[in-house]
């Protein structure tokens, strides 16, 4: 009884382990990939308004509303002890810190990493991915590193955003609906959160952006069994980039702040 | 005057390739005469997909050689494979066709990639391409929109869009209707002859065999077992091989 559930544990950490070198393998060779000519611009560019512009819409709505609920709440637990002047920045310290960065790449993750591993993993099972190999262009140069550029690229500028509609959302409830004084809203906004509060929100951003992209392109190009492979693929991609964001944000906090 | 000796552009030397613990390919020899078709038979399952993307340096064998043009392509590095892949053309069995790209960006494609052409003269060549293959206004359509037979044409004209000197084709006439498996067959034997390339064909389609090789060998439990023209291998009094080009249930040959 007790070797055998030392022997799963054991069987499922060679399995983790496995799994995360082929990751690295990937992201290794994406990075050498990266910098061999010719770049495919027109590729990125394309991946790049993929990522990007098309989440843009889903973006300022989580955005804008988690804003608006942040100051709802703190509202209700700062007026107990007089303190409404401070929802202005607990907003801003926690769209820009926080929420902002992960709940852009948990949405992200959702539409276009499930997307990358569905598009690359139906190109795998219908052989188009070893058509690109037998036609001499490398499926990594070709389909990887436009994705995992743009993931890198794009979280922070959708991040910004973020930040940005959430703080007018929270400005919208806090000041039009609670009445909060609009001049110590904003000053102690400005007097509290730092830039560096901002710019190491978006470095965050941009590891959950290699994060997404990668473990969408890795579920994607290893896919296997048909249809039903491309599925799980999809899913698996989403479930696992969601976690690896949620528990690489806690080492990054905790190196950062 | 004495017969030329055939020349072989392929050759594989005893191939062995396991997937799992399981044996695909036992020891496999095949030497492929360039300038002819040449049709490899054998059951569905049977190893003939793993053999051909031998040939091509998609997968790598346990053990033996890969012999293209006297090179041993299972010994090269990525760069070097890919200039060996510049001499061939595949066809894939669902054809493979990019869906993101339209047809005529599909036959471009190798050309954009290992040429510096004019996209004037790529046009061009995409154009003539597809009139090859029996196909013409088609360029600006998307893959989804061809029927089976068209992608496979589509795909041919793109395995030729280099002229390759070795064309592979993966069941070129699986799932297609007799009439379109036939005129598929007439494409191959015509695009030979126009190109004077080496074809290879993995099949188990019988009749379709018997009328386009010159050379066929059955694979059979991961090996060669019997190679030759047409005529002989009718003849041949191999007991499985009968059983396979007659479409026997009973026989050696177990159904897995």
């Amino acid at each position: 009884m007790i070797i055998k559930t030392i022997e799963i544990i054991g069987r499922a950490f060679i399995r983790f382990i496995e799994e995360f070198g082929r990751v690295m393998f990937l992201f290794l060779a994406t990075v050498a990939w990266m910098f061999r000519l010719p770049f495919r611009l027109h590729a990125i560019f394309k991946q790049m308004e993929f990522v990007g512009v098309n989440s843009l819409l889903v973006v300022i709505l989580t955005g804008t509303f988690t804003g608006a609920v942040l100051a709802l709440q703190a509202y209700h637990g700062f007026r107990l002890f007089s303190a409404e002047s401070l929802v202005g920045s607990t907003v801003a310290l926690a769209m820009t810190r926080e929420l902002g960065p992960v709940l852009t790449s948990l949405m992200v993750t959702g539409r276009a990493g499930s997307a990358m591993a569905a598009e690359l993993g139906t190109m795998r099972v219908t052989e188009q991915i070893d058509a690109l190999y037998t036609m001499a262009a490398n499926p990594i140069k070709y389909l990887v590193v436009p994705r995992v550029i743009a993931g890198v690229l794009m979280l922070p500028v959708l991040t910004i955003i973020a930040d940005f509609v959430g703080i007018i959302g929270g400005y919208i409830v806090g000041v039009g609906l609670l009445n909060i004084n609009s001049g110590i809203y904003i000053d102690k906004m400005i007097e509290i959160v730092e830039l560096d509060d901002i710019f190491n929100g978006l470095v965050k951003a941009a590891c959950f952006g290699l994060i997404l992209s990668l473990v969408g392109c890795y579920k994607g190009f290893y896919t296997t069994g048909g249809a039903q492979g491309v599925g799980k693929a999809t899913t698996q991609a989403v479930v696992i980039a969601s976690v690896t964001i949620l528990i690489s944000d806690y080492f990054l906090t905790a190196a950062m702040f | 005057m004495a017969k030329a000796e055939p020349s072989f552009i392929i050759e594989l030397i005893d191939i062995h390739k396991s997937f799992k613990g399981q044996k695909v390919l036992d020891g496999l020899n095949l030497r492929i005469e360039a300038g002819k078709i040449t049709v490899i038979i054998g059951q569905s399952g049977g190893g003939k997909s793993v053999f051909l993307k031998h040939t091509i340096g998609l997968l790598k064998p346990d053990q033996g050689e890969v012999l293209v043009e006297g090179v041993d392509i299972s010994r090269l590095n990525d760069r070097q494979l890919n200039d060996v892949r510049k001499n061939f053309g595949m066809l894939f069995q669902g054809a493979a066709l990019f869906d993101s790209m339209t047809v005529g960006e599909n036959v471009a494609f190798p050309l954009r990639e290992h040429t510096r052409l004019k996209q004037h003269d790529i046009q061009e060549i995409v154009e003539r391409k597809l009139r090859q293959v029996g196909l013409k206004d088609v360029a600006h359509k998307m893959p989804s929109e061809l029927s089976g037979g068209m992608k496979k044409r589509v795909g041919l004209a793109r395995a030729l869009a280099l002229d390759p000197k070795i064309i592979l084709f993966d069941e070129p006439t699986t799932g297609l209707d007799p009439i379109t498996a036939d005129a598929i067959d007439r494409l191959i034997v015509d695009t030979q002859e126009h190109t004077n390339a080496t074809c290879v064909v993995i099949s188990h389609d019988i009749e379709s065999t018997f009328k386009i090789a010159h050379t066929v060998a059955m694979l059979y439990h991961g090996k060669i077992i019997e190679v030759g023209k047409p005529e002989d291998i009718r003849s041949s009094e191999d007991l499985a091989l009968q059983q396979f080009i007659q479409g026997k249930a009973e026989g050696p040959i177990q159904i897995v």
